[in-house]
């Protein structure tokens, strides 16, 4: 009984309660989450402050979260895969988020992966769009349920393999790049469509971001290590997943030439290799008073030992900023502008 | 007499009851079947990183680097790659400098720190220094037993460097201590379970002094004193009904009661316990009713008669006897808690925490939010630290459940 007295104070003097909070808080995306965290570790050993929290909530529900209001049960910083969109900016100033800085880290890139041993493909955006989408035109223009099964079906030169594309659920940033960068410039592509485009936005979102659900696109999870796995197991199925993860599992996986030009470093940062995106990572000012050490960890994340081109976070998988725009916003990170609502979509 | 036992009807009953006894027999050999083979797997798959290699390099804490009296700002990284260089003195080239520093772990300059910290005067020796190997040399070094690579295509130049230092003897192979020891980082060679133990442990804590208390008290209250009413009747189908409601709905709740309304530390054990504690509260209750009823009534008809007061009598007779399975029922739901990460995702504890947590209200994660964070992590050396961490949560929840069976075991009591 004695002892589990003391268990009891023990326990009671570890819950004295500090509520004011000293350690700063990042939300946010899954793709930037391996590099911030990685930031956020040497933080945590450079200054000898305690290593920031960093959550993986996906983009969209991390900006919610960091617009929620000011205080310090609302993060400092949301990490994203895509822009902030106009409306997020707006609810964060009507929660009282007044002051938002963006930085942008670097790129990723988006990779058709699979594994070593499958078969070598070099495709292209229309290409990549009649393997996906659950509708397509057919030579009339006129909409079909999609005919093709194998990649061979779609261009006598692509493998006659069954088209099995792993990727990311909905909601991730994943998805909606891959709607953009893949899907959307796709479905341009036919005039039948770019019409409907033009005619009826709405009609024509429903046609390239509705995907096939008869096995040809398999929504895998946001666990790309799972994904990695999977591919390895099987070499004929695909992945269309972060860059990241070819060059972390480089002797394993191999990614797919897109429009001639495979996914590289300096394919990304050259503009060569067209499935790319830039990473994001949100500041919010109006906590940088309260909690003085997000100037430094804006510091140690903007510097070239971070995110520069021998940075650590290379190694890592990030693709960095080309030379000029690094230069530009380690700059910008200096002042850290705050961002005003015209500058987005 | 006729002859029974060799009779048609008998012999097809005798055949049934041995195809019966098979379809058992395999349902039993197929599970262990099962059991067998995700251990076995995990086992196989932790192997690799439950030992690393440590690298002594014997170094020279030059004065310039680091200054007395400011220890913490010394570039000890500096002083670690200058004696990196001086184990290769052939390598000039600034880009295969930089493969070789590439080799060692980072956390070989954070023991340089500790120990010049813990010893100014060393400031201007010589010493020798240990630390592991980077997880992509390490697992190198591992896999060519398996002829593996891991460090990419051209990886010549490593290969040779790595075969130099283990013939000069500078290589060890050790446990890694630093499994146990450290808490997560995005290094695998420096990632530990400690801060997800402690989280763990933490968390149930509060767990337990919740909903202990609380369960026990519901479970008297039903079963010793409330009348027969449709209000007992009410409470007793929520809470049945409770204990069946999916895990993440109580982290919402958590989120919204405990974070939004109270302001408790969002990712805190405190808030974890309180969520866990909701979470397990049902089939405490419901465990401590069962062990209540099994307490002969005759106990407490003895202890009225001779003039016990109600109270008295559940006091001094009843719960002590039904404290065995009290305690059963509480460890199970316990170590379900252990186990559960839906409702701390909710709350914020599934994050990427580096600080070991040494307060109830400092940001922790838990043991089963580390198996996931490092399952999707896309180092190849998480892979198989996901395994250790999966043992080391099977492990807990055998000792939980085997503390269940040495209690009910050695307290309990058969009328």
């Amino acid at each position: 009984m004695t002892r589990f007295l003391m268990a009891v104070s023990a326990l009671a003097l570890a819950a004295t309660p500090v509520l004011a909070r000293d350690q700063i808080r990042v939300v946010g995306s899954g793709t930037v989450y391996p590099f911030t965290t990685t930031v956020a570790e040497a933080f945590g050993k450079a200054t000898g402050k305690k290593t920031p929290v960093v959550e993986a909530n996906g983009s969209g529900p991390g900006i919610k979260l960091f617009c929620a209001g000011v205080g310090e049960d609302t993060p400092d910083f949301a990490d994203a895969s895509r822009q902030m969109k106009k409306s997020e900016l707006e609810t964060c100033a009507k929660n009282g988020v007044k002051n938002v800085a963006e930085l942008t880290i670097g790129y990723d890139g988006l990779a058709l992966v699979n594994a070593k041993g499958g078969p070598a493909i070099s495709i292209n955006k229309q290409q990549l769009f009649e393997a996906l989408a659950k509708q397509i035109p057919d030579k009339n223009g006129k909409l079909i349920d999609n005919p093709n099964k194998m990649w061979s079906d779609i261009d006598p030169s692509l493998p006659k393999v069954k088209i099995v594309v792993m990727s990311h659920p909905a909601t991730s940033g994943t998805r909606s790049s891959i709607e953009d960068l893949v899907l959307n410039p796709g479905a341009l592509s036919y005039p039948s469509l770019k019409e409907l485009a033009g005619k009826d936005a709405k009609a024509f979102d429903a046609v390239f971001k509705t995907l096939r659900t008869d096995g040809g696109f398999v929504e895998a999870g946001e666990n790309d290590n799972a994904i990695t796995q999977k591919l390895i197991a099987d070499p004929n199925t695909f992945a269309l997943f972060g860059y990241s993860n070819v060059a972390l599992n480089s002797e394993k996986v191999k990614a797919a030439s897109i429009e001639g030009a495979a996914p590289t470093v300096e394919g990304i940062q050259s503009g060569a290799y067209k499935l790319s995106r830039p990473l994001f990572v949100y500041v919010k000012k109006d906590h940088m008073t309260a909690m003085p050490d997000m100037a430094g960890f804006v510091a140690e994340y903007m510097s070239q030992k971070a995110i520069g081109g021998e940075g650590y976070l290379a190694d890592k998988g990030l693709i960095p900023l080309p030379e000029a725009d690094l230069k530009a916003q380690l700059e910008m990170a200096k002042t850290l502008p705050s961002l005003t609502a015209d500058k987005l979509k | 007499m006729p002859n029974f036992t060799s009779s048609p009807r008998t012999l097809k009953r005798n055949r049934s009851e041995r195809i019966f006894r098979a379809i058992c027999q395999s349902a039993i050999a197929l599970t262990a079947l099962f059991l067998v083979f995700l251990i076995s797997n995990l086992a196989i798959n932790a192997i690799p990183s439950l030992t690393q290699y440590v690298v002594r390099l014997s170094l020279v804490v030059d004065p310039a680097k680091v200054d007395a009296t400011q220890i913490a700002a010394g570039d000890f990284q500096a002083i670690v790659r200058t004696a990196i260089a001086a184990e290769f003195p052939d390598v000039t080239a600034k880009p295969e400098k930089k493969k070789l520093v590439k080799l060692f772990s980072t956390s070989i300059a954070e023991n340089l720190q500790r120990q010049v910290t813990a010893d100014p005067s060393l400031i201007g020796k010589t010493i020798t220094v240990e630390g592991p190997l980077a997880a992509d040399a390490d697992s190198f070094l591992k896999g060519q037993q398996m002829s593996v690579s891991a460090l990419g295509e051209n990886s010549d130049f490593e290969a040779r460097a790595l075969a130099k230092l283990k013939e000069a003897g500078k290589l060890t192979r050790e446990f890694s201590w630093s499994l146990l020891t450290n808490g997560d980082s995005r290094s695998p060679e420096k990632a530990g379970l400690r801060g997800a133990f402690m989280g763990s442990l933490f968390t149930i804590a509060i767990t337990l002094l919740v909903a202990l208390p609380l369960g026990v008290a519901a479970a008297l209250y039903l079963e010793e004193f409330a009348r027969q009413s449709r209000l007992r009747d009410l409470i007793e189908v929520n809470i049945n009904n409770l204990a069946a409601v999916p895990s993440i709905i109580f982290g919402l709740l958590g989120l919204a009661v405990f974070v939004n309304k109270f302001g408790l530390p969002r990712s805190s054990p405190l808030v974890g316990g309180l969520v866990l504690a909701l979470l397990v509260l049902p089939t405490i209750i419901i465990a401590s009713r069962a062990a209540l009823r099994s307490v002969p009534p005759s106990i407490r008809e003895a202890a009225l008669g001779v003039g016990a007061s109600h109270q008295q009598s559940v006091f001094h007779h009843v719960l002590p006897l039904a404290v065995p399975g009290i305690l059963t029922g509480t460890i199970l739901g316990v170590a379900r808690a252990l186990g559960e990460t839906a409702p701390l995702l909710m709350i914020g504890m599934v994050a990427f925490i580096a600080d070991v947590p040494t307060r109830i209200t400092d940001a922790a994660t838990a043991l089963p939010v580390q198996v996931y964070l490092w399952s999707a992590l896309p180092e190849a050396a998480f892979r198989s630290r996901t395994s250790v961490a999966i043992l080391a949560l099977l492990i807990v929840l055998f000792v939980f459940n085997a503390l269940a069976i040495w209690l009910r075991n050695r307290f309990e009591r058969r009328w």
